[in-house]
């Protein structure tokens, strides 16, 4: 749903927010290039889900863990808290439940790491204020009829869905439409109207989750104080 | 290992044959077979590392002859198109053993091999059989050849169910399974299809409760029959609208009587001809049998949550195709929801197609990239792991 360049720095920029050896799921992982190259720097173990069968068969050709799948229909079948970290990048806005999805990423792993378009950035404002149409930009480039991007939010609107499901935002970066990074601040003053792309890594608190192994399975506990 | 055995170049069948003696082999109904032997064939050499061999299971009416010239049918092996030197399952590369299943009939024991115990064929006399007991008497094969490691094990319909089979049963000597159109358990409406044939079989003149062999009169309408219901079943109907529609079969007009007058029956009919010179009717109702009493279900999750024998090196593949209405995708997803519960690798792929259940055995190129891909890439992996 984006250009190939604004694609890999998104990719680097997830990279940076993974711990090294960790147990990935990407959601939409089309051909598998994310955890490949999260394979190979960072030394995770990685698996996929990717709708489009024809990009699922090539990820599986590489010898990747990839299943042919739907992210709100197939994520019920992993247990609680099976991977390290769950990305959605780029694919919450074609959601048909996004809320539902966002539980999901935060109940079968310990973080989430969610990239999206931020429909608050100025050119949209000011696109959908002077030509009455709906916009359209580089990042999201479709017709309001054609468009795979059904939800469509603003960084605002994203924070105060996290508020309101007790998600914390642990990180967060935003990316200009010239690929500029920032961090986005807890007041938010000008960086909803200047991020075109914004990616949060998200978990229910702040600490660390607990771990209690017996022999057979791994217990593992979201958190210690009754959200 | 206490039984004794002796590979014999069987030069009829053109294949490899090994037989045990005082083997003391254990079926699942509590017969012991302590005399049997498995025909098999093998492709490609054997690397020093012994880490490239490749087990393909046949599906129910197949036999050892995967690729090259079978020397019943006069025609190429099953899997040619996929098995050979540059083809998906590249045999410059890997080294390949298929054997034909115990209860078969190309050279395994089976119910028309003569029973030593009597000096006459076993017919039905013969012990019933298991997939599990298929998959141990292939173990006992790869003893036999000294082979310790599967890089892989193949298989599609009931070759799909020995290869799941032996993830439970040897998961410490394999790497890699690749699960085609099968399911943990056959169904109701397979069981059912299953049993028509069979009656058909039985009910058969010549059948004589299996002994037919000594009458010389073998079941072969009864036999046909099966073959052409189960035909069917390997089909969509879609695939058999674009092939036959309603055409008629060298003819303008109907004949207003009860000769093949459809395209359609005239096939069916060929098919069951052809189908009782290579294939014998009571390893048809073994072999049916041996897939109606396949259901792991609840081995296979004990297995996957607690493994005895650890089996979390495992890469699973798994593929269905959207027109097989006997192994639909649903059956196939269940193992692959499974594994992903106990956060397994696995990978799955259903393939658009119209040509039904058969689809593994045609020329589907998207299977054939998915497999090759799935086996170069992991035994890249191997290579440079070790």
């Amino acid at each position: 749903m984006n250009n190939k360049f604004s694609i890999r720095k998104d990719w680097r920029l997830i990279e940076s927010l993974i711990v090294e050896n960790s147990r990935i799921l990407d959601i939409g992982c089309g051909e598998g290039g994310l955890i490949s190259q999260l394979e190979k720097n960072i030394n995770a173990k990685t698996y996929g889900i990717e709708v489009n069968s024809e990009l699922a068969r090539k990820a599986i050709a590489e010898g990747l863990n990839v299943i042919e799948g739907n992210a709100e229909k197939d994520l019920g079948q992993y247990s609680n808290n099976s991977f390290d970290y769950v990305i959605l990048s780029q694919t919450l806005q074609a959601m048909l439940k996004p809320k539902d999805v966002l539980l999901e990423l935060l109940r079968i792993g310990s973080k989430a790491i969610v990239s999206f378009p931020n429909f608050g950035h100025w050119r949209i404002r000011l696109q959908l204020l002077f030509t009455g149409k709906m916009p359209m930009t580089k990042g999201l480039p479709y017709q309001w009829y054609e468009t795979p991007n059904i939800h469509f939010f603003t960084i605002k609107d994203f924070e105060n869905l996290c508020k309101e499901l007790n998600i914390v935002i642990e990180k967060s970066i935003g990316l200009t439409s010239s690929g500029k990074q920032f961090s986005i601040s807890k007041k938010l003053s000008n960086e909803n109207l200047f991020t075109s792309e914004a990616i949060f890594l998200l978990s229910y608190q702040n600490f660390e989750p607990i771990k209690l192994k017996s022999k057979q399975k791994t217990f593992v506990g979201n958190s210690i104080i009754a959200r | 290992m206490n039984y004794k055995f002796n590979i014999i170049d069987d030069k009829s069948l053109e294949c490899k044959i090994v037989e045990f003696s005082n083997a003391n082999f254990k079926l699942d109904s509590d017969y012991i077979l302590n005399n049997f032997k498995i025909a098999f064939k093998s492709f490609g050499t054997l690397n020093k590392k012994k880490n490239n061999v490749i087990l393909v299971c046949h599906a129910l009416t197949g036999d050892q002859y995967v690729t090259g010239y079978n020397p019943v049918t006069k025609k190429d092996g099953w899997w040619s198109r996929m098995v050979g030197p540059n083809k998906p399952i590249d045999t410059n590369k890997f080294f390949v053993i298929c054997s034909n299943v115990i209860g078969g009939c190309s050279g395994s024991t089976g119910p028309k091999e003569i029973d030593v115990n009597t000096n006459s064929p076993f017919g039905g006399k013969f012990p019933s059989i298991t997939i599990n007991d298929i998959v141990n008497a292939q173990n006992y094969l790869l003893e036999s050849l000294s082979i310790k490691k599967l890089f892989a094990v193949i298989g599609g319909s009931m070759g799909a169910m020995q290869a799941i089979q032996w993830s439970l049963n040897y998961p410490d000597k394999i790497k890699n399974i690749i699960h085609i159109a099968g399911a943990l358990k056959h169904s109701s409406q397979n069981i059912a299809f299953h049993e028509v044939g069979r009656q058909a079989i039985m009910n058969d003149n010549n059948w004589n409760k299996g002994s037919y062999k000594e009458n010389g009169k073998r079941p072969e309408t009864g036999l046909a029959v099966a073959r052409m219901i189960a035909h069917i079943t390997y089909l969509s109907e879609n695939a058999m609208h674009r092939k036959f529609g309603r055409k008629l079969q060298s003819r303008d007009i109907i004949s207003f009587g009860f000769d093949a007058d459809f395209q359609v029956e005239s096939y069916l009919r060929y098919q069951g001809r052809s189908f009782v010179e290579r294939f014998d009717a009571n390893s048809y109702l073994y072999l049916t049998r041996a897939m109606d009493y396949f259901d792991i279900v609840d081995k296979f999750s004990k297995a996957i949550e607690f493994p005895t024998i650890s089996n979390k090196h495992i890469n699973y593949l798994v593929v269905s195709f959207t027109s097989d209405w006997l192994f639909p995708t649903i059956e196939n997803k269940e193992i692959v929801k499974k594994l992903n519960y106990f956060n397994r690798n696995v990978s799955f792929t259903e393939i658009e197609t119209d040509k039904g259940h058969d689809s593994f055995l045609l020329d589907e190129l998207e299977l054939d990239f998915t497999i090759n891909g799935f086996l170069e890439s992991n035994y890249r992996k191997l290579e440079s792991n070790e």
